[in-house]
């Protein structure tokens, strides 16, 4: 097996383990329309034979970009999915101490909180990976949450042998990560091996006026995909797969450097994000 | 975290951008303040691996707290950490050389986040181990070593660090290799080396340095470099544990990730537990060309040629090299729990994707890691290693760790939580399948296993049996039988006491006290009694039975188990006693035909046991009791295992 029949086989297994772990009625996955989650359907519908068994959420501001909205409308269809689109409360509902980008993105643990209280779900699929970023490389597989959704650092099960926590009381919710262990990279491999469609924002063109800003004309992509006004592409040539792969070997630049999310401000500002529920 | 950790450049030109290159996942452990994070930055630093920015934002929050420059903060994220200063939980990051990809898992020092360190060991294919070369071997150090042997990983360097707070003193160095090359080989590991480096200065991590130039050996890049990317067991045993069965249309795919082997479609496979036999008629998988085989590390689904109940914690096997089946595990494990491992208490087991209620039969021993000493105990502390016993309430395949690593590990969960890990021995435990007739797979009951009562025996470490109670109406049975199943339940037994009580309200509910009623009532206590017996139960029966014939149809039942046991006191002993006032209501002739006044009572002529409860009190008279059950019931079972022991 190579490295990435390794990585396939691990997530398929993770899949599994929770669809036998957890109450049937009460999984659901997360898709964001990125490369993460959409990777995740593609080994969800591997794992189970062609048909994914439980549903997929995604938590809607309002401020996906044009091209998101065109891609889901497309494969919701084309994928045959059972599909939860949930509208997230306003930004006055957020926590007004969080930096306002930060706000935005806590829009979506809001919206995700309202849908999983009124479907009634115990265990949400996440599509994160370790190399993201410092808190995420923390994370386990199955990873149980407080009563209001919080993640408590210090005191994570132990995860070992492919054993995990699948033993709860009642009430307790839990998240499961079938792409904790696979890189950004792996992710553009793997997207490349399967031939999997992707938004077209990852693609570099130029842009010129965008959102309120003005990049000139340079040649851009999206790295990582969010809400409008708080993400925005950075400089890179890559206009294909192959390219974006090559641009990983090289760069030194973060995957979310173009979605800082407040930590630019504050360094804790995504630890306390992710503290409170965020994905 | 303005920039996050991902490190992913490389400091010497690139194969072809999409090479699909091998990963070899380290982990980093050892003693806290040992320089674990150091070494980390220090790689990442001189492979030239950090992003953009890292280090004056690591300098700035440094200066920020008011502390020396902290290379700990490029992998302890979280600020709880940055606060403490020590690394939590076990963290992972990534970077590559010219050779392979890697990705360093971080696995905390302090004795108080063991279960993070396991957590990160168990996970990665070899090992960094530190050792401050000021302060020398530590309780950790050993304790890290201990354990990643315990888990299986064969690859480990111990780098030497702080070499520079030391004068980069050779003496200082062969001291250290001296005793922990001795400590690691008296635990049994084979193959290590040790690196004299200084994380700090630089010396011998990716650069050799100029102040080691009395050591010839590997720098820490170059032994990573050097250490090897694991095969996939695809030559050993075929091991498929089900995972779970979906039946989303017309196909029954019995899904699983293969833990060993290989499996070919038309293959023959056994089940196990249930030893059934059956042919796989596909291997099914969702886009792409069918397979027609499957190797070690995948996960897959399969279909069989016919129906054949199986569920998940089944494990599939060829028929040549089977797991062995048992109902006792026999191990080797780490307790992570915040309540002691105690004998006799109820534990859940989990191997692979079986499970088991469990019950903890003994502690051999808890291991000293420091001193390797061994102390006797009755309970296993956390964060200690022991030599334990489980007993299985099922039947579980299992493999013996040495021979087999995936078949042959298995955590223990304790109200909801992993509480420890362990590898099993099969050195001198017999396997219960032997003796088990081969099954073919046409029977789609899937419980036509046929097990033979030396099975049973092994499995309970006591032969079923039958003790048949007689004796007066006051002599004592009930009181005896009810202690009796009390003490031997508390061993562990399988035990039973079938009584007026169980009896006449339900099975017998039909008959009255006229003679032949009372015939009939003990003619069907004899006959469930065998089926108890059969069943592997030591069943105490507690019935009057007056009658010499009543009782040799009971035996007749079940002669090889039956054990009629006397118990012995005369009618005035039993009516001075009369604890329900029937001998009263008798002497009053409100009861009709009540033994010893207006009926007979038979005498046993020869009883297997008589206990004369007139002369000895409850306590002697049990004591006779579990000597003769001992004697008859469990010394057989014990010659038997004695053979290989269990």
């Amino acid at each position: 097996m190579d490295h990435l029949e390794k990585l396939e086989a691990q997530s398929i297994y993770i899949f599994r383990e929770a669809f036998y772990a957890v109450d049937k009625k009460k999984l659901a996955m997360l898709w964001s329309f990125g490369k993460d989650s959409t990777v995740m359907i593609w080994l969800a519908r591997k794992a189970f034979f062609g048909r994914i068994p439980f549903p997929l959420i995604h938590c809607d501001t309002g401020l996906e970009m044009d091209e998101v909205y065109a891609y889901r409308d497309r494969y919701v269809k084309e994928w045959e999915l059972d599909f939860i689109s949930q509208e997230c409360p306003p930004l006055e509902e957020t926590d007004p101490t969080l930096p306002w980008a930060a706000r935005v993105a806590s829009r979506k643990t809001l919206g995700l909180r309202q849908v999983v209280e009124q479907r009634g779900f115990t265990a949400i699929m996440a599509g994160i990976r370790r190399d993201e970023e410092g808190t995420r490389a923390k994370e386990r597989y199955f990873s149980p949450r407080g009563a209001d959704n919080s993640w408590d650092v210090k005191e994570q099960p132990p995860e070992f042998w492919d054993q995990f926590k699948t033993d709860f009381p009642p009430g307790t919710s839990l998240r499961i990560h079938p792409l904790l262990h696979w890189t950004e990279a792996d992710i553009w491999l793997y997207v490349q091996r399967e031939n999997i469609p992707m938004v077209p924002l990852y693609y570099a063109r130029p842009y010129g006026a965008f959102e309120g800003r003005d990049f000139g004309g340079q040649m851009m992509r999206f790295r990582s995909i969010g809400e409008k006004g708080i993400t925005w592409p950075t400089p890179s040539d890559a206009d294909t797969i192959e390219k974006i792969i090559e641009e990983l070997q090289t760069t030194r630049t973060s995957e979310r450097s173009g979605r800082p999310m407040g930590a630019d401000e504050d360094e804790s500002a995504f630890e306390r994000l992710r503290a409170a529920g965020y994905m | 975290m303005k920039n996050a950790m991902v490190l992913t450049t490389c400091p010497t030109p690139l194969a072809a951008a999409s090479e699909n290159r091998d990963q070899l996942k380290i982990v980093i452990v050892g003693h806290i303040d040992h320089g674990k994070s150091t070494l980390v930055g220090r790689i990442f630093h001189d492979t030239g691996s950090l992003p953009e920015g890292k280090l004056e934002q690591i300098t700035a929050q440094c200066k920020k707290r008011g502390m020396p420059f902290e290379w700990s903060f490029l992998m302890d994220a979280l600020q709880a950490e940055r606060d403490q200063g020590i690394t939590i939980d076990t963290t992972q990051i990534w970077f590559k050389t010219a050779r392979r990809d890697y990705c360093i898992i971080d696995a905390p020092g302090h004795r108080e986040f063991l279960k993070n360190m396991i957590t990160g060991a168990a996970a990665s294919e070899a090992a960094l181990l530190l050792i401050d070369a000021e302060e020398g071997v530590r309780e950790q150090s050993k304790r890290h070593g201990y354990l990643l042997h315990l888990l299986g990983i064969k690859q480990v360097a111990v780098v030497v660090n702080k070499m520079d707070r030391v004068g980069y003193d050779p003496v200082k160095f062969d001291a250290i290799v001296k005793e922990y090359g001795a400590y690691l080989k008296s635990i049994g590991v084979e193959e290590f080396t040790f690196i004299p480096i200084s994380a700090r200065e630089g010396d011998m991590v990716v650069e050799r340095g100029q102040y080691l130039d009395w050591y010839d050996g590997k720098t820490v890049i170059e032994t990573l470099d050097a250490f090897k990317n694991l095969p996939a067991p695809t030559e050993q045993p075929l091991r498929f544990p089900v995972q779970d069965v979906y039946k989303f249309d017309e196909r029954r795919i019995i899904a699983g990730r293969i833990e060993s082997g290989t499996l070919r479609v038309g293959d023959t496979v056994l089940i196990s537990p249930s030893n059934h036999t059956i042919r796989v008629k596909s291997i099914e998988h969702f886009g792409g060309e069918a397979k027609s085989v499957a190797f070690a590390g995948e996960s897959v689904g399969i279909t069989l040629e016919d129906q054949l109940f199986v569920e998940r914690g089944n494990v599939i096997s060829h028929e040549a090299h089977p797991p062995a089946l048992v109902r006792k595990l026999s191990a080797r494990l780490f307790w992570l729990g915040k309540n002691p491992l105690v004998k006799g208490k109820r534990y859940k087991v989990k191997i692979n994707t079986a499970e088991f209620q469990a019950e903890l039969a003994e502690v051999r021993h808890v291991i000293d890691t420091d001193a390797l000493g061994q102390h006797v105990t009755e309970e296993v502390a956390r964060n200690q290693v022991a030599e334990v016993v489980f007993t299985l309430r099922g039947l579980a395949a299992v493999d013996d760790y040495n021979e087999l690593e995936r078949g042959g590990r298995f955590v223990i969960i304790e109200d909801y939580d992993i509480v420890g890990g362990g590898i099993i021995s099969l050195k001198g435990v017999i396997d219960l399948r032997s003796g088990s007739r081969e099954v073919k797979s046409s029977n789609i009951t899937g419980v036509d296993f046929r097990i033979t009562p030396e099975q049973r025996a092994l499995a309970n470490g006591h032969r079923g049996g039958i003790l048949w109670f007689t004796g007066l109406s006051g002599s004592g049975k009930s009181t005896l039988a009810l202690e009796l199943q009390q003490r031997l339940f508390n061993k562990g037994y399988q035990v039973y006491v079938l009584d007026g009580d169980n009896i006449r309200q339900g099975l017998n509910a039909d008959l009255g006290f006229a003679p032949e009623d009372r015939s009939e009532n003990i003619r069907r206590v004899g006959e469930v009694a065998a089926l108890f017996a059969r069943a592997g139960f030591i069943v105490i029966s507690a019935f009057i039975s007056p009658y010499k014939e009543d009782r040799r149809r009971a035996r007749a039942c079940a002669p090889e188990y039956f054990n009629n046991v006397y118990i012995k006191a005369d009618v005035a002993t039993c009516e001075k006693r009369d604890v329900k006032g029937l001998y009263k209501k008798a002497r009053a002739g409100e009861i009709e035909e009540f033994t010893g006044i207006s009926a007979p009572y038979e005498e046993p002529e020869n009883p297997e046991l008589a206990v004369d409860t007139r002369t000895q009190s409850v306590e002697e008279s049990i004591a006779v009791l579990m000597e003769y059950v001992e004697r008859q019931f469990v010394s057989p079972v014990k010659e038997l295992t004695n053979q290989g022991g269990i």
